[in-house]
């Protein structure tokens, strides 16, 4: 790519240590081009939910940096960031902590600054895109999980994010709703980066793949090659679920 | 506490009651409340007039009997308790069906029987008519501290998810034949609440994790408002004004 | 159990409330000096914690049951500021959502079961905790079973003060202290042993043990050993004293708030209504405050006086107890 495309997301040696002393990244570098969907692969422990908490500056880096759409994650610029790179956590009960879930995608934008007819719009574009405006007026906790997810990414999108963060975001949905959450992601027009072990779903939504192990980019590239080699993978704790083949073409 | 506390609150509706401004209602029933607890408790047919208004309420916002007579439940140990009040009472003693009863027992129960239904009723009206998280709203808007209203909020949205995660925890002992029934049994309980607590807590951080990653800085912002007229103000209050002037008749 | 309408009269729900309001604003400011913009989610989550464990009965003797009220426990696991603000939510949710005692008794309920039980356990528990050091379930112990019998306690003197029936306040003082005696012991165990549970698996969540963290060991090269001190704010140590000092002067304004009520004499708002003209004709119940002077003592004690020779035992009993666990301690080194 050329100098003059800014990217989404840079991350130039980023390592971090808890404060009991536990050192969880150790010099993490990658780069993520606007519109593109990578995904973050590692086994637990890899450090993947810290590096993503340094993204929209909940963690300070220890050392190094983050770039978001080239704005540096620091104190002066957190409000900013935090519009601009949208995480959508793993358990949608943490995320959707307002009465209804039109309170809730409102949220982000509220604090932004979005009032009035403006702040309606900009909550209905965001459950239209993950096809959940019909139940705008509904309290989450009377959703199923698999809806109380969209509604999660919705909060996110509703605050017109640069790049969307999932953390694990196939985790506990059923086949159908596992589908669904696939064609809306597909269907958005934003960079992601996916944090995830769930392989066949990297493989299904992302063209590019990382692999963070022991806090450092382990691998770098098609996520097809990368799921093909399985010394890698054994050499990182990931594994294909039983009898899945990579489909060819 | 208890079952009593999992039937639903709120029903949904589109009457008057259901359409006025919480901070009125709020206000309204706290008013109510008041009027009722600093009427003499001789005046027996005052106390039926407050019904009687309560009851026009109930009508006018369609919540059926029966789902104010299930919600009563909750008033069940104080009514127990009530009823010993004439067996234990001092003073000046009668008999009735062969029991010698105190007199200013008697009194005291009927002021608490009576003064704690209606109260009950009136807040199982108001939480009836309005949704749990418009009568916060309306708490904010009658200038509680918004730190409290906040908590207030998080509380209601959690508690269900909690609660369910303690059942889960009971059905998990129970699937392996443990039934909490004797003293020797306390310390599993306490296993799971501790359980309970560290799960609530960690579910707390998160929860900020994710306040803060869209932009909370300690303040919520206030999205809706819900303003009232002067005209509901004066729907809302006439329930209040009727009651103290019944209160204010010469008897 | 919670105190429904019309069981106290209005002076009294009315003094009741300022004395809760009070106390909620005290916590407010002093749970947002701890937690910060935490305050919102984390203390709405304890309530819901401390919602959820009250609807755990604990069988307490054949056929009977209890249930926690979990004032202590919220003030040894969070902290007495923000635990006293979880009660207080987990009070008002229950009397405005679920009609689980009366709106007009909402400060009593506040007052009993929120302000007392935080403030005389979390007394407690930094008295055992500041005597014998690293008893944290000993003291958690101790500090439920004070709780719930002062809550009793406290809700007597209300009843003499203001109840509406005319029951003996020496039966109501042995009927409430004698089950609450046994709900405290049932109380007691499941918070010592809930606190033990959290402390085994995340003790730097329990507010009640910070500062009693071994102080770290760094390893040089040669075998040797330093120690370091803990870094964090140390926030148990040093506040022993607002809270005795707390307890004291809560226990003389109750005291003064007894002398006054007890006086023969009309008190405001009845003389107000005698000097207009409408006390005649709004009788002599109006507020309850019937035959008050009668109920002054009970046995030739002034019931004050009672209230405070309790409050004493209650303190030797748990001096001797953490006395006792501290000599213990010292036999072990």
């Amino acid at each position: 790519m050329g100098p003059t495309v800014v990217n989404s997301l840079e991350v130039r040696q980023l390592a971090y240590a808890y404060p009991d002393g536990t050192q969880a990244l150790f010099g993490v570098d990658l780069s993520i081009a606007r519109g593109e969907r990578v995904a973050l692969l590692g086994p637990n422990g890899a450090g993947k939910t810290t590096l993503v908490m340094h993204l929209n500056g909940i963690l300070t880096a220890g050392h190094g940096t983050v770039t978001v759409a080239g704005t540096p994650v620091a104190k002066d610029t957190l409000k900013e960031i935090r519009q601009r790179v949208g995480l959508v956590f793993q358990d949608p009960d943490d995320q959707l902590f307002m009465p209804t879930v039109r309170d809730d995608v409102a949220f982000g934008p509220a604090n932004a600054g979005v009032r009035g007819a403006e702040l309606d719009r900009v909550v209905e574009d965001a459950l239209d895109q993950v096809g959940m405006l019909e139940f705008a007026d509904r309290p989450p906790h009377h959703l199923s999980f698999g809806q109380r997810r969209r509604v999660a990414v919705a909060t996110v999108l509703a605050m017109r994010p640069e790049i969307l963060v999932l953390d694990e975001p196939s985790s506990n949905l059923d086949p159908a709703a596992r589908r669904e959450l696939a064609e809306i992601l597909r269907s958005l027009d934003v960079t992601v980066l996916m944090v995830t072990h769930d392989l066949p779903y990297a493989l299904e939504l992302c063209e590019r793949a990382l692999i963070l192990s022991g806090g450092v980019i382990a691998a770098d590239g098609p996520t097809r090659e990368l799921l093909a080699d399985t010394g890698l993978l054994a050499r990182h704790r990931l594994e294909l679920p039983y009898g899945f083949a990579i489909p060819a073409g | 506490m208890g079952a009593g506390h999992h039937h639903q609150l709120y029903l949904p509706g589109d009457s008057v009651v259901h359409r006025l401004p919480p901070q009125c209602k709020l206000l309204a029933v706290l008013a109510f409340a008041i009027v009722v607890v600093a009427t003499p408790r001789e005046r027996f047919w005052a106390f039926a007039a407050y019904a009687a208004l309560l009851a026009a309420v109930a009508v006018a916002a369609r919540v059926p009997a029966g789902h104010i007579v299930r919600r009563m439940a909750i008033e069940i140990p104080f009514v127990l308790f009530a009823f010993l009040i004439p067996v234990i009472g001092l003073g000046e003693r009668t008999t009735v069906l062969g029991l010698s009863l105190s007199v200013p027992g008697l009194w005291a129960a009927w002021n608490i029987l009576a003064k704690a239904t209606l109260g009950v009723v009136a807040s199982i009206l108001l939480a009836a008519t309005t949704e749990p998280r418009v009568i916060l709203v309306g708490a904010q808007r009658l200038r509680l501290p918004s730190l409290l209203v906040q908590i207030a909020m998080f509380m209601l949205r959690y508690m269900d998810v909690i609660v369910d995660e303690m059942r889960r925890m009971r059905v998990a002992r129970e699937s392996r034949g443990f039934v909490a029934r004797d003293v020797r049994h306390i310390p599993v309980l306490a296993r799971s609440a501790g359980a309970l607590f560290i799960r609530s807590y960690e579910r707390g951080e998160r929860v900020h994790l994710a306040m803060l990653s869209r932009g909370y800085t300690g303040e919520m912002p206030i999205t809706h408002d819900i303003s009232a007229s002067v005209r509901q103000w004066g729907t809302a209050l006439a329930l209040p004004a009727v009651a103290l002037a019944i209160w204010g008749l010469p008897w | 159990m919670h105190v429904p309408d019309g069981f106290f009269n209005a002076v009294t729900s009315l003094s009741a409330g300022v004395v809760a309001a009070a106390g909620v604003a005290v916590c407010l400011r002093g749970a947002r000096r701890e937690l910060d913009d935490r305050t919102a989610p984390m203390a709405g989550l304890v309530a819901a914690f401390i919602f959820a464990v009250q609807m755990l009965n604990f069988p307490v003797a054949a056929g009977t049951s209890g249930h926690l009220l979990g004032g202590a426990l919220a003030a040894i696991l969070v902290g007495p500021y923000t635990g006293m603000l979880c009660m207080a939510v987990v009070l008002l949710v229950q009397g405005v959502f679920f009609a689980d005692g009366g709106l007009t008794a909402l400060g009593v309920n506040i007052t009993i079961m929120g302000i007392v039980t935080v403030l005389v356990g979390w007394g407690v528990f930094r008295l055992v905790t500041g005597l014998a050091r690293g008893k944290v379930v000993v003291a958690a112990f101790l500090a439920a079973l004070v709780s719930v019998p002062a809550s009793a306690l406290v809700f007597t003197l209300l009843f003499w003060i203001g109840g509406t029936a005319p029951i003996e306040v020496g039966a109501v003082a042995a009927a409430m202290g004698g089950v609450h005696v046994l709900i405290g012991i049932g109380e007691a165990v499941i918070t010592a042993l809930t606190v033990g549970a959290v402390l085994a698996v995340r003790p730097d969540l329990v507010y009640g043990a910070r500062g009693l963290a071994r102080p770290l060991v760094l390893r040089g090269a040669e075998g040797t050993t330093t120690t370091v001190g803990e870094e964090r704010p140390v926030a148990a140590s040093g506040r022993l004293k607002p809270f005795l000092f707390g307890g004291v002067g809560l226990t003389l304004v109750l005291a003064g708030v007894v002398s006054f009520f007890a006086s023969p004499e009309p008190d405001g708002l009845e003389a107000v209504a005698e000097t207009h003209g409408f006390g005649e004709q709004a009788g002599d119940h109006v507020f309850g405050q019937w035959a008050l002077a009668d109920y002054g003592d009970v046995g030739g004690i002034p019931v004050g006086v009672a209230g405070i020779i309790g409050v004493g035992l209650v303190l030797l009993i748990g001096g001797v107890v953490a006395h006792v666990a501290r000599s213990r301690d010292k036999t072990k080194v």
